[in-house]
């Protein structure tokens, strides 16, 4: 009886080691603010099953030879290049090259624009010519895309300064970019000379998300289709590897994947760091705040968000020119580049930073005494700053 | 005299089966007879009846769980992993048929797992031809869902050793007994892997991919053989400890004479063991190593070196007559499992590459005889991606019986 006795209280002691043992019997959701994907509120059913699908075709679908990857490729799906839709790391850095000036042909060099440095088993992958000069490009978070994405043309304009008019030292130009075959021109476009302003990728050089998507696509994969169905190995065009509908709800997906939410917006030393932002004229290109106009997405319409960026080129100085560029900018020119969810960066970088177009950052601090140019005077006024007002104004970024 | 010779043989054969089923109790209930895991294809119950030439069995599994993936669940799921049915046969004295075919989740697999004959030259000498299962570890061999106290197959038997992964081959096993020990041997060249192990879906290194293949058992993909190799030896008292090894080419190198690609190896080494020297304690193990000779131009997310493996505590807690249950039994268990698809660091920052999983299973079960489990798990996974990113989380509860008939 004793021997029945103890080991009942061996079950129980079991039971209760296994529910006290773990954390949680079952693991919560993380925060909401501490996650960058998710679909933003207000979709309708339909386009959260269209989300869905995206989502699924972005995250889970990897190419293998057999589906198209390659033969030489930079990644294998789009989700690993922006895991968690976060930032990525140098494992999946793209390297750029072919443009040395503004407005020259893209394909100066053999195999330009982009290096795809790996291939399917049997293929070699393509090398970078002898001297040519390059830049990297570490992959971006692709959340609240939609939001900029629905941003009209003239809303971008309103920022441009391009004479420093003001005279604040920041002149900020829009890239303008000739638009690819597949362009569907919308009213939020204002065309010059058959070109519209770019505002995706780090030289502004991707119109909208259509092209950005199809442009992964193959060039980062070597996935063509009836948008771009140029193989970037054979440079000859073959029958579509993915499906129309598929680019549809990447896209789809990527418009309206949500905003990164701020963390701890009303702790006093945040708010503290946001007044230093403002005050060391972060703010002037990096600009908080924007509202969105009427979209076919009643969700994306008349939303204000919080992306701190402008959009637009800035010169940055001898230290951050490559020799490279694309589109209308000056090889020293780079996109303000959103600075939402910048705080959650290592979530999706294995745990560091890799800030900068090419992750040569790694520390939010790095990242700002790197900027150079129309930003000098901002890298100064930081440095001018005593260690308690610093620490308030990376405590605020690492809170976006 | 016919109904004579019916009742002799009807009588024979209820003695076999009898003799068997009483040497599959015996094997669950008393670990310390000579019995090694390589024998788990024969030693399973099997039912004779009539003049009938062949022995049946199989077993059955099914199970309901309800898990949540960091906060988020998919509800309450039921399935039924597998049923499968033996079917064996002496057909004359010293050469034996057993084959061994499974229905996956309703009928959505269909497979044949096993089907082979023996030919008993020596003990230390029997030649085994058709479709095996590759000893590579234990688990692949030793599989039926009924002796284990979990609802799920351990991760690395089934992520790394793609178990059950069998092959149409030949080969030789054999063993010998010497007091307390017997030692044993296993050799075959069998059908084997494809590059699908590193061009699939999964997104790395990933040995099941090769069971994709729906010609590989009338096709070798690349014409060089698996080898697969084990030795195992076990003390009545102390237990057993298994060594094994698979290796070959793995991708098409060459197709009609034209040369496309170098020869690229796969190597699969296995240590596997099982004790029950603490009373009314078993515990079981396995660990894994495949080395799979990847491009160096390929990406680094398909790993060139992968570990895993796992440890089963069963603790029998109660033994006794239960709810008219003869020899009916309550066990505690508990398994650790760890797999690290990728052992290597980045080239481009030096960091460590991830890809692993780590899980805590929990487990109580009731066995009504040895033949039988109804059995409670609680399941804590904990997986990292590629990157070293924050693990996802899973845990669940998982309720399933599991039988032999």
């Amino acid at each position: 009886m004793a021997n029945i006795k103890s080991q009942i209280l061996l079950v129980i002691c079991f039971v209760s080691s296994v529910h006290y043992g773990c954390d949680e019997v079952f693991p919560e959701a993380p925060v909401e603010n501490e996650l960058l994907d998710g679909p933003m509120e207000g979709l309708s059913f339909s386009e959260q099953n269209q989300f869905l699908v995206g989502d699924i075709a972005f995250n889970d679908e990897i190419f293998t030879p057999e589906s198209g990857l390659g033969p030489m490729f930079v990644a294998t799906s789009c989700g690993s290049c922006h895991p968690g839709d976060g930032k990525g790391h140098p494992f999946t850095t793209l390297t750029r090259f072919g443009q040395t000036s503004p407005g020259q042909s893209t394909n100066l060099a053999v195999g330009a624009p982009q290096l795809q440095n790996r291939a399917i088993p049997g293929f070699e992958p393509e090398k970078l010519p002898d001297g040519v000069p390059f830049m990297k490009f570490t992959p971006p978070a692709v959340t609240g895309l939609g939001f900029l994405a629905a941003l009209t043309d003239q809303q971008i304009l309103e920022n441009v300064d391009s004479l420093d008019e003001d005279g604040d030292g920041i002149s900020g130009v829009p890239n303008y970019v000739t638009p690819p075959s597949y362009f569907e021109q919308k009213s939020i476009h204002e065309p010059i000379s058959d070109k519209i302003i770019g505002r995706f990728g780090k030289k502004a050089a991707a119109i909208d998300l259509l092209q950005q998507t199809v442009g992964a696509y193959n060039q980062d994969m070597g996935i063509t289709s009836t948008f771009e169905p140029i193989d970037p190995y054979s440079q000859l065009s073959t029958d579509p590897e993915v499906s129309d509908q598929t680019i549809r709800d990447v896209v789809f997906y990527l418009r309206t994947l949500k905003a990164p939410i701020p963390r701890s917006e009303e702790n006093t030393v945040v708010l503290q760091g946001k007044s230093i932002f403002t005050e060391i004229q972060c703010a002037s290109c990096h600009i908080p705040e924007w509202t969105t106009p009427e979209s076919d997405i009643t969700a994306l319409s008349n939303k204000t968000f919080y992306p701190y960026t402008d959009l637009l080129l800035h010169d940055m100085g001898p230290e951050l020119d490559d020799g490279v560029t694309e589109g209308s900018a000056e090889t020293f020119e780079w996109r303000t580049p959103p600075l939402w969810g910048l705080g959650l960066s290592p979530d999706s970088q294995g745990g560091e930073f890799f800030l900068m177009h090419d992750g040569r950052a790694k520390s939010i601090e790095e990242a700002i005494l790197m900027h150079g140019g129309e930003a000098n005077d901002s890298r100064i006024n930081f440095k001018q700053l005593n260690e308690t007002n610093k620490q308030k104004l990376l405590t605020f970024l690492k809170a976006l | 005299m016919k109904i004579l010779s019916s009742i002799y043989n009807i009588a024979g054969y209820i003695l076999v089966f009898v003799c068997l089923n009483h040497t599959i109790n015996a094997q669950q209930a008393d670990s310390s007879q000579l019995q090694l895991n390589m024998d788990a294809v024969y030693n399973r119950p099997f039912l004779q009846t009539g003049s009938f030439p062949v022995a049946i069995g199989g077993y059955v599994e099914a199970q309901g769980e309800y898990f949540v993936s960091d906060g988020i669940s998919e509800g309450v799921s039921f399935k039924i992993p597998r049923m499968t049915l033996f079917v064996s046969s002496t057909i004359i004295e010293r050469i034996k048929f057993l084959s061994e075919i499974e229905f996956e989740e309703g009928t959505k697999e269909i497979n044949i797992e096993f089907a082979a004959l023996d030919f008993e030259f020596h003990p230390l000498l029997n030649f085994r031809g058709g479709i095996i299962m590759n000893p590579i570890g234990a688990f692949n061999q030793n599989h039926d869902g009924p002796k284990w106290e979990f609802v799920d197959r351990p991760i690395s038997a089934t992520t790394i050793i793609p178990a059950t992964f069998s092959n149409v081959g030949f080969g030789f096993h054999g063993k010998t007994y010497q007091k307390q020990w017997v030692w044993a041997y296993e050799a075959y060249v069998t059908n084997g892997f494809d590059d699908q192990i590193i061009a699939n879906n999964k997104g790395r290194t990933w040995l099941p991919a090769a069971k994709e293949n729906e010609d590989r058992f009338e096709d070798n993909f690349n014409a060089i053989p698996l080898i697969t190799l084990k030795t195992a030896i076990r003390h009545r008292k102390i237990g057993e400890i298994g060594f094994s090894w698979m290796g070959d080419v793995y991708n098409k190198y060459e197709e009609d004479g034209v040369v496309l690609d170098q020869k690229r190896r796969l190597d699969v080494l296995a240590i596997d063991w099982n004790t029950s020297a603490i009373k009314n304690l078993n515990i079981t193990g396995e660990w894994v190593w495949a080395f799979v000779e990847v491009p160096a131009t390929y990406s680094q997310q398909f790993g060139s070196q992968q570990q895993g493996g796992f440890i089963d505590f069963v603790y029998t807690i109660l033994k006794r007559e239960m709810l008219g249950w003869e020899k009916a039994s309550i066990n505690l268990a508990l398994r650790l499992e760890h797999v690290d698809y990728n052992i290597g660091s980045f080239e481009e920052t030096g960091g460590n590459i991830h890809d692993d999983v780590q899980a805590i299973v929990p487990a109580l079960s009731f066995r009504p005889s040895s033949q039988t489990v109804v059995r409670a798990n609680y399941r804590y996974l904990w997986e990292t991606d590629l990157l070293g990113n924050p693990a996802a989380k899973t845990a669940g509860f998982q309720i399933g019986i599991s039988s032999y008939f």
